[in-house]
């Protein structure tokens, strides 16, 4: 297998310049693709036999709760990168992606809470899948905390790349909660692997606004990640020459 | 369309301010992600722009 990609992503140069060209590029897609699954799933799917109009709620619902696990798993691999191969990127990751994944997990917490109102007659009951993503949330916040709360920059990186490499114990809790505790919330309704337990009208704009999440995480992310290699290779030629260039 | 009318649309049967809510509060988070991470970059690069200037003239 050809590795030269995985060389070239750890370069913030080269990162920097392949950022410019494909950020725009995911961000524009995930919005578009988001904002078709939104659209779709709250006028066109049809309602749930048994939840009524609430379960559209999922559209946004189980969007945020992917993309917050899949950031922290990116935050754990990129933990795991930034200690034994450290990467110049690796911390830049976790930094940049660690309030988008925060972000995530909230938007999955509330709108879960007002999901759970009507459904279940209470905002928030303490079962295992709603309490291991109010883990993962605080886990994000720590990661955070830290991250601002030290100066020595290297010792912010190592700090925060082992809280993300401990964390990911969390993740197959999270999968596993619905199965391994009786939980009130209900087991995974949103497969890519297996027959999905709804009707088609109401899956692919589940998976267009999952997608489209996923696009627009990218995207901003990439901003984020840039800005933080210009404060880090500010000392660099390239980066003179092109900030001197840009036209902001 | 699922719904007979505007009206039903909005009142989402008698689900409408739960599934509002949370798109009202979802669309000012995401926004939030996008202004805030344009804002980082366009304002290191500025930053780094006059810092740069200031170097060239001394």
């Amino acid at each position: 297998m050809n590795w030269i990609w995985f060389h070239k992503l750890g370069s913030p140069k080269w990162f920097f310049q392949w950022a410019n060209k494909w950020s725009k590029f995911a961000f524009f897609i995930g919005v578009l693709l988001l904002t078709i699954g939104v659209v779709w799933g709250l006028g066109f799917a049809p309602a749930d036999y048994q939840q009524g109009n609430s379960f559209r709620i999922i559209y946004i619902h189980v969007p945020t709760a992917i993309l917050a696990q899949s950031c922290y798993l990116g935050l754990g691999v990129a933990g795991i990168v930034s200690l034994v191969w450290r990467m110049k990127m690796a911390p830049v990751f976790i930094k940049a992606v660690a309030p988008l994944g925060a972000v995530m997990a909230l938007i999955a917490l509330i709108s879960g809470a007002i999901w759970g109102k009507p459904t279940w007659g209470a905002w928030w009951v303490w079962d295992a899948r709603l309490t291991s993503v109010l883990i993962l949330f605080l886990l994000y916040m720590g990661v955070i905390a830290i991250q601002n709360s030290l100066d020595d920059m290297q010792l912010a990186d190592k700090a925060v790349a082992v809280i993300s490499v401990v964390g990911l114990i969390n993740l197959p809790i999270i999968k596993y909660s619905v199965e391994w505790w009786n939980t009130l919330h209900q087991p995974a309704t949103f497969t890519i692997t297996a027959k999905p337990a709804m009707p088609m009208e109401m899956w692919l704009p589940l998976l267009l606004s999952t997608l489209g999440m996923y696009g627009f995480i990218a995207g901003v992310a990439m901003w984020r990640m840039q800005a933080e290699v210009l404060v880090r290779e500010h000392r660099a030629n390239w980066v003179k020459k092109e900030v001197l260039d840009n036209g902001i | 369309m699922a719904f007979e009318s505007l009206n039903e649309f909005l009142s989402m049967g008698t689900h409408g301010p739960f599934v509002w809510s949370v798109y009202g509060i979802s669309l000012v988070l995401l926004f939030g992600c996008y202004f805030s991470s344009m804002k980082a970059k366009k304002d290191q690069i500025k930053r780094l722009k006059q810092r740069y200037l200031r170097e060239q003239k001394s």
